[in-house]
């Protein structure tokens, strides 16, 4: 298996499903061999190989900028320094020569790539050894770009890898479609496999501390309602948007406040707006969290909005629901296809978001409801499934499979 | 000795669907039941356009035509209020066609709530004056008089089976269903118990689901059904007793199993059939209880329904956001009625249609069998939202019109 991270060294959810997703192959039986790009210990994974690409940190390896592909990637790989760790491609480089000298000593049943980051290798190791290669689609550079005009040398990378790949994997249907309608790829290729969620993992101990959030706490006794999102601040979150829909919300119900936890580039543009709106005093921007005050974020919420513009899966909204939130998400974003216990709309209707926020903080028994039924529905939805899916993927194309 | 028959029961309802109902509209707008988009299934006007072309009218026709070719063919009908009002803005013939039906004295009316609601289990009083205006409607319209009650959803229990009886009504309808029949049949009159006049039809809920639910599921091992089969079934199940129950959805034939699953040309054909041995013949649900005499007494303390598995209240009243719209909508009754304003206490009564609330059900999400659920909106959430606006649009209304009443949230 090819991939960029994995726990406790990730910035995002990339590591997280990487991680359950092999845990639950290996528990039916697959061996996995694991490949990142840093060098780094990961207490607690025992279940399979995990083999470091280069000797760098995984601090080291967050400076790349692996999820803001616009600033560093011009290079073709042949023209890429291997030496060169300080640059993007020269890791990849360094990452994609690892990759052969391994295939060449353990032959894989299966080649498992996850994303861009990592579909050069995965194309290498195909020649190499003629293994079926499985190209797994958590995000594409339209989603991470926000638009048409993402990196061009990405975008070519993720159309040789979907073009050389013998199946996709898919992390939603809006993934499945965008590769269909912006990669020209035939959708009897691709298969979707929701990402789910391991609720065991928040089974560690934590105890919600009332005084994290101590100020929004004292509002909720005063009757007021939490809106909570947990993102990262950039144009594909669909922000701007949130918070008009916030002031609209406010226009008719009073008694709500706007907690948006996470840091990105759009941070300044969006307090700015919040202040032109004249909303400053409803809108609690923390920064970016991590540890108890992430986790705080989510049970101090009522409400927790996904607002992506362009979301492949969304696994957040999934922990939002578990800490106890009634959810609005965009329909654009891919986890609204495995719930139905929750509120859906169009990232720029306003409108509606609004009227779907006041209604929840309004009606105790819509609230209530929306956080009982969601969670019945999250609870279904299990990394064993998603693990056999895969299985089912690897056998469609050889028999007797194992992964690397 | 009275012949054995059917006692065929169709149930003709259109609900006024609140159309996307918005916090931005509430004290703003008042017209709730006109969705702007026309090709939304919450566009009233295109819906009951739609299922008149698709059952309505080719079903009324096909009556007609048993009506005049067997002179021993009857059935009964309930049309609520909310359907006749939609019928007459928007298919003037279809009303007409009903009124032929009626005019050749074999085709019963029967008597409900006006507005298809659940008033019984909430107000007395507004459950009466639905059933009056109920009646009032079908006079005016049909020129005739309702003599068999069946409430809302076939929702029955002994306390509404003794209302009936005093109200003066000589029958009532409710679902047969096993739990409470045992070892007896519904293919006989019964007695309620605590009633002295009153009797009672039950449903032979697997002959009338054969064709409501099944008909057209190719999954069903007896896909395709056919005349001859069905008679049979009917036939055996009949035997030495005296009716057979057959009670659905009108809609059934053309709306829930579609033309090309031959539903038509089975109904017809079976009818035909039926009617061939001299000892069969059809009754409306009055002239079944003018034939037999209640052979048993029959208790139903809780209330038993026509839906689900679980034959309840469920689908309507099992979760907290059903309870909360209704009690809402309730609460006001007093206000509202003391205005006398007639545009607000007819939006107020349509929205007492249980269509609302159904669509607000989500027990379907938590078995996981989401297709099990129809609605003209995207989750129960939505339908509850938009529901809740309009309640505070009425609420606004009493306060900014008629100066009573609070708004509350």
């Amino acid at each position: 298996m090819l991939g960029w991270e994995l726990p406790p060294h990730n910035s995002g959810g990339l590591g997280v499903a990487c991680y359950h997703m092999s845990k639950a192959l290996a528990l039916q039986g697959a061996t996995i061999d694991f490949v990142v790009p840093y060098s780094a210990e990961h207490p607690g994974i025992d279940f399979m190989t995990i083999h470091s690409a280069t000797k760098l940190t995984p601090l080291e390896r967050y400076g790349l900028g692996a999820y803001d592909s616009d600033k560093v990637i011009d290079k073709e790989l042949s023209k890429a320094d291997v030496n060169d760790l300080k640059d993007m491609r020269g890791v990849q480089k360094r990452y994609v020569k690892f990759v052969e000298r391994l295939v060449k000593v353990t032959k894989p049943d299966v080649i498992h790539a996850h994303d861009w980051l990592t579909m050069e290798a995965g194309m290498r190791a195909k020649e190499i050894t003629n293994a079926p290669l499985i190209v797994h689609v958590h995000a594409t550079e339209f989603d991470r770009s926000g638009s048409n005009n993402g990196n061009p040398l990405v975008h070519e990378i993720e159309y040789q890898g979907l073009m050389m790949a013998d199946r996709i994997i898919a992390v939603s249907g809006i993934t499945k479609k965008i590769i269909i309608d912006k990669y020209n790829i035939p959708a009897d290729k691709i298969e979707v496999v929701h990402n789910a969620i391991d609720v065991s993992s928040f089974d560690d101990g934590y105890i919600y501390d009332l005084r994290t959030y101590k100020y929004l706490e004292a509002l909720k006794s005063e009757g007021y309602t939490v809106v909570v999102t947990i993102t990262r601040f950039t144009i594909q979150k669909g922000l701007a948007h949130f918070i008009r829909a916030a002031a609209r919300a406010c226009e008719r119900y009073d008694k709500l406040v706007f907690l948006l936890a996470g840091d990105g580039e759009q941070r300044d543009e969006l307090i700015k707006l919040a202040s032109e709106l004249g909303i400053s005093d409803k809108l609690f921007f923390t920064g970016f969290v991590r540890g108890k005050q992430w986790r705080s974020a989510y049970d101090v919420g009522d409400i927790f909005v996904m607002s992506s513009v362009s979301e492949p899966f969304g696994l957040t909204a999934l922990e939002a629901a578990h800490h106890d939130n009634a959810l609005i998400i965009s329909r654009q974003s891919g986890v609204g296809e495995v719930l139905h216990s929750i509120f859906r709309y169009d990232f720029w209707d306003i409108d509606v978001l609004a009227d779907q926020i006041i209604g929840i903080a309004t009606s105790k028994a819509l609230k209530d409801s929306l956080k009982k039924d969601v969670k019945n529905e999250y609870n279904r939805i299990s990394w064993n499934d998603v693990a056999k899916s895969c299985l089912c993927i690897y056998n469609s194309i050889e028999k007797g499979a194992l992964a690397v | 000795m009275s012949k054995r028959g059917i006692v065929l029961y169709l149930h003709v309802h259109q609900p006024f669907r609140v159309r996307k109902y918005t916090v931005f509209d509430t004290a703003t707008e008042h017209n709730y039941f006109d969705d702007p988009e026309y090709e939304t299934e919450r566009n009233n006007e295109q819906v009951f356009k739609k299922i008149a072309d698709k059952s309505y009218r080719p079903m009324n026709a096909l009556l007609e035509g048993l009506l005049a070719k067997h002179p021993d063919f009857k059935l009964s009908l309930s049309i609520t209020g909310v359907f006749i009002e939609q019928a007459e803005l928007w298919a003037p013939d279809v009303l007409a066609s009903f009124k032929r039906l009626v005019d050749t004295g074999r085709v019963e009316i029967v008597a409900e709530t006006y507005y298809h609601s659940l008033a019984f289990f909430y107000s007395q009083n507004e459950f009466e004056r639905q059933v009056e205006a109920h009646k009032s409607k079908i006079r005016e319209v049909f020129g005739v008089e309702t003599q068999v009650f069946r409430n809302t959803e076939l929702s029955y229990n002994d306390e509404m089976a003794k209302w009936a009886d005093n109200y003066g009504f000589k029958g009532i309808l409710a679902e047969g269903w096993d739990p409470i029949l045992q070892w007896r049949s519904p293919n006989y009159v019964y007695r309620p118990s605590g009633t002295n006049n009153i009797g009672l039809l039950l449903k032979n809920y697997r002959l009338s689901d054969d064709v409501a639910f099944r008909f057209g599921d190719k999954a069903w091992p007896q896909w395709p059904l056919n005349a001859d089969t069905y008679n049979e079934w009917v036939n055996d199940s009949i035997t030495d007793k005296s009716i057979v129950n057959l009670f659905m959805d009108y809609e059934t034939f053309g709306e829930h199993q579609w033309k090309d699953t031959g539903i038509f040309e089975f109904y017809e054909s079976f009818v035909g059939k039926w009617l061939n041995n001299p000892v069969n013949t059809f009754y409306t649900v009055s002239g079944a209880i003018d034939a037999f005499a209640p052979i048993g007494e029959i208790s139903m303390p809780n209330t038993i329904t026509w839906a689900d598995t679980e034959r309840d209240l469920t689908a309507w009243l099992g979760n907290s956001m059903q309870q909360e719209a209704l009690r809402y909508l309730y609460s006001m009754e007093d206000d509202i009625l003391r205005t006398n304003d007639i545009s607000l206490i007819s939006d107020w009564r349509k929205l007492q249609t249980s269509d609302h609330v159904y669509y607000m059900c989500t027990k379907w999400f938590t078995d996981g069998d989401v297709h099990a659920y129809f609605s003209p909106y995207e989750s129960p959430y939505d339908a509850f939202l938009y529901f809740i606006n309009v309640i505070r649009d009425l609420r606004w209304r009493l306060h900014h019109d008629h100066k009573c009443g609070g708004l509350n949230g």
